[in-house]
């Protein structure tokens, strides 16, 4: 089949910065595609030359439908066919589901809207994909997939030919992902080509034809979809070989940091029982409303238990609230607190010593800088946080270490016991083995971990032991060193 | 089978307006209407109805000037300070030079428009926060217009314009003569020109679009300058015409007298649902936000409140609208969540 756009040769710099060097693309009418990438490179630049937002620098040839550009405006891109699904959506949450599926409408010179057509467009754009959604529904009002719907439906009013969408699964639940799955199947059976934008494996890679691979702004090469899997991908995105091994570790003689007999919470949870050693890290796995973060949250004093007992080093703990917890040595960092834990206009050490600016007071109540500077200083050592300088804002630093500052954060209140609930949702392959590797550090000097995950493979290789929840059960444990992966999904999905 | 009657369906669009900020506006203005109509026999009298709505033609005019600003995502707070320099430019001018109504409104409309597009540009090109450049500007405005002017008044209007125009006139069973005046007139036409602007234009929802994500709108192509060209401009254009409804109403020109209405202002529109954040807000919102605090006022030295106590019930009127109306958008919302 013929192509529906060719690039060839694109480059582009930003100041000294090169952002592409001469990447070719090449995408076929019908076609699932996917353009994978880490963060920074190259996949937004890419994108935006495609919606004309960019130039190209010349020597570089656009190529759509047979004709030749040697750059594209937004009103030439749209004309063409091409819309992006941006990860935001783009949409207008105050209007009405009609409206936003119909605003190219409202575009060009004044004049009087016919509200009649706005909602005949809407109609004839859900119903090429088989959307039912409420026509003069609010977008506020409406779920993020239904959200998806309608820019989806926005970019069929526009007549697109080739829809390019960045990280649509980001927010999805599985259920979600699977009618996207569906739709878009339909897409490619209308002739219409999908560019898929990630950095990581996607589950719409289950239906792409091939994957265009993008690392620091040049592409690695195209494949067929059909012989990707996580680690290839992986590999090639970051040029970096990660290949994790299950670890065997006797803990018998470590002491126990949290005995948990017995817990229950009516129609949450009940019935958990669970010891942590010291330098252990127990994983936690279950399908969504399994019940597990409702009873992380128990052991962080947000979700009181109906029965059982929490014990903390052998002390019997009555949490009422998170402040108690971190009081008692425990910290939680769930997947928001990764990505909104952080001040990001304030300096490294500002962020991790919010939580401990109580401690480190003198005898008038004020913070001493030597002993801020030597706090932060020890911090930023000990969770290996490349920062040229700890005063220097946490906007300057890489995703990796503003995620490793805030685990700094949490370590500085020195935890017994730390919780991660999802560390690695919507992080790229390279910062999750940062992650990973300042996880097994910690757990090094003593402090037990309970990593909760959704994913198994995440659970497997960087867990001691992993534990099953079914229906607000523990339904069972598994050791990595003596099982499999497959044993464990086994489990999971019983 | 149920023995009870099936509740009639209430049509979705009744079922939305229910929900609506305005519907709980509403009830509360008629409420007070009949509190009032119970409680004095000079409240509900055509007199009565006509001086409210000629006292309050100035705020109204300038509330359908203002919401279209607060929807496009800004604030202008400097539209009272435009309106006292087009009033005495245009006045100055029109009586040395013997103009007529067009030509003075035209005028007046004219200075508004320059004064809004000072703001626009300020605030897009230079993407200043639009309240700080509007408290700026309010300062420049009437700072020159006092200084060169030294605060005196103009009181020798033409006689045409102190006249002002009565249509249709009528006279009741006691003799007292109505007729549709030049306030009445100009508020009427300022909201049908503000719905028709937000509601019937490709350009109106461009500003609502754009009060609701400004982001998005720009990746789509909208003009996001000539946007804000207009809406200030047209706010601007607003308080033009405005100044001169007022110095009729008033019979002279007195510099010093608009400014400090602009919170006025703001806090009608504000009571009818606008959103300072953008994109939300109706013209009926705007209206029964004015009526609400005109009503109000009136109520109050009608049934013998001292004055001093106005501020006290706007106040209070004030944080009581929009805490209800939060109040049941979280209730709606929670209820949501749970299903």
């Amino acid at each position: 089949m013929a192509n529906f756009l060719d690039l060839q040769a694109i480059s582009k710099h930003f100041g000294g910065v090169v952002a592409l060097r001469n990447v070719d693309l090449s995408l076929r009418a019908g076609e699932v595609h996917c353009l994978v990438g880490e963060n920074g490179s190259g996949k937004s630049t890419l994108i935006k030359i495609m919606s004309g937002v960019l130039r190209p620098e010349p020597g570089g040839r656009i190529v759509i439908g047979g004709r030749e550009y040697p750059h594209l405006n937004p009103v030439q891109s749209t004309a063409c066919g091409i819309q992006v699904i941006y990860q935001d959506l783009s949409l207008f949450p105050n209007l009405t589901v009609a409206e936003n599926i119909s605003i190219a409408r409202h575009l060009g010179a004044p004049r009087l809207v016919n509200w009649r057509t706005v909602r005949t467009t809407a109609e004839a754009a859900m119903a090429r994909i088989g959307a039912s959604l409420d026509p003069d529904a609010r977008v506020e009002d409406l779920s993020i997939a239904n959200r998806q719907l309608v820019a989806i439906c926005r970019a069929m009013a526009a007549d697109a030919k080739l829809v390019i969408m960045d990280e649509p699964t980001a927010s999805l639940s599985r259920h979600e992902v699977d009618a996207l799955v569906r739709l878009v199947a339909d897409l490619k059976r209308a002739g219409i080509c999908i560019v898929f934008v990630s950095h990581r494996l996607d589950e719409v890679m289950e239906i792409a034809e091939r994957v265009t691979v993008l690392r620091d702004g040049a592409k690695v090469g195209e494949f067929p979809a059909r012989e990707m899997d996580d680690k290839k991908l992986a590999t090639l995105m970051t040029g970096k070989a990660f290949a994790y091994q299950t670890y065997a570790t006797n803990f018998a003689k470590s002491e126990t940091v949290l005995s948990v007999s017995r817990l229950a919470r009516a129609g949450h949870y009940e019935d958990i029982s669970l010891d942590i050693r010291a330098g252990e890290i127990v994983g936690l796995t279950g399908l969504l409303g399994s019940g597990r973060t409702e009873f992380a949250l128990s052991l962080f004093g947000m979700n009181r238990p109906t029965s059982g007992e929490i014990r903390l080093n052998g002390k019997p703990l009555a949490l009422k609230t998170n402040a108690q917890a971190i009081e008692e040595g425990i910290a939680y960092v769930s997947e928001d607190r990764l990505n909104l834990g952080l001040v990001l206009e304030q300096p490294i050490s500002s962020n991790i010593l919010v939580t401990v600016l109580d401690k480190m007071r003198n005898g008038l109540g004020l913070v001493p800088e030597a002993t801020r500077q030597r706090t932060a200083r020890k911090w930023i050592e000990d969770l290996a946080i490349k920062a040229p300088n700890p005063d220097n804002a946490v906007r300057t630093l890489s995703g990796g270490n503003q995620q490793r500052v805030v685990l700094a954060k949490w370590m500085a209140t020195q935890p017994r016991l730390l919780i991660l609930d999802s560390p690695t949702v919507g992080v790229d392959i390279a910062a999750k083995d940062g992650i990973y590797e300042v996880v097994r550090a910690l757990a090094a000097k003593g402090v037990a971990i309970l990593l909760i995950s959704d994913e198994i493979p995440e659970v497997f290789y960087h867990a001691h032991r992993v534990l099953v929840m079914r229906r607000g059960r523990l339904a069972g444990e598994c050791v990595p060193h003596a099982s499999s992966e497959e044993e464990l999904q086994a489990m999971v999905d019983a | 089978m149920s023995l009870a009657a099936p509740r009639p369906a209430l049509g979705p669009a009744l079922l939305r307006f229910r929900r609506s900020h305005e519907f709980w506006l509403l009830a509360v203005i008629l409420a007070l209407s009949l509190a009032l109509s119970l409680a004095t026999d000079s409240f509900l009298t055509l007199q009565n109805l006509f001086d409210l709505l000629t006292s309050n033609a100035f705020v109204g005019i300038l509330a359908s000037g203002l919401l279209v600003v607060l929807i496009a995502g800004g604030i202008d707070i400097s539209f009272t300070a435009t309106a006292s320099v087009a009033q005495y430019v245009a006045l100055t001018i029109g009586i040395r030079y013997g103009l007529g109504w067009f030509a003075l409104f035209a005028l007046a409309g004219a200075i508004g428009v320059l004064c809004g597009l000072i703001n626009a540009i300020f605030i897009t090109k230079l993407r200043i926060s639009s309240i700080i450049v509007s408290i700026a500007t309010l300062n420049i405005f009437y700072g020159l217009l006092i200084f060169s002017t030294g605060g005196k008044y103009i009181t020798s209007l033409p006689k045409f314009f102190r006249d002002g125009i009565s249509w249709f006139e009528h006279a009741d069973a006691s003799g007292v003569p109505y007729a549709l005046n030049l306030q009445i007139l100009v508020l009427v036409l300022a909201f049908v020109a503000a719905w028709l602007l937000l509601n019937r234009t490709n350009v109106g929802r461009q500003i609502y679009a754009m009060g609701g994500n400004k982001d998005a709108a720009q990746r789509l192509g909208f003009h996001v300058f000539r946007l804000n060209i207009l809406v200030y401009g047209y706010l601007g254009f607003v308080a033009g015409i405005a100044s001169l409804v007022q110095a009729q109403l008033a019979q002279s020109v007195t510099p010093t007298v608009l400014v400090g209405k602009e919170l006025d202002v703001l806090a009608a529109v504000v009571l009818g649902g606008a959103s300072l954040t953008g994109g939300v807000g109706t013209v009926f919102g705007a209206i029964l936000g004015v009526a609400l605090l005109a009503i109000l006022q009136n109520g109050l030295v009608l049934v013998g409140v001292s004055s001093y106590w106005n501020q006290w019930f706007v106040g209070l009127t004030i944080l009581c609208a929009v805490s209800i109306t939060a109040w049941s958008d979280r209730r709606r919302r929670a209820a949501k969540a749970i299903n």
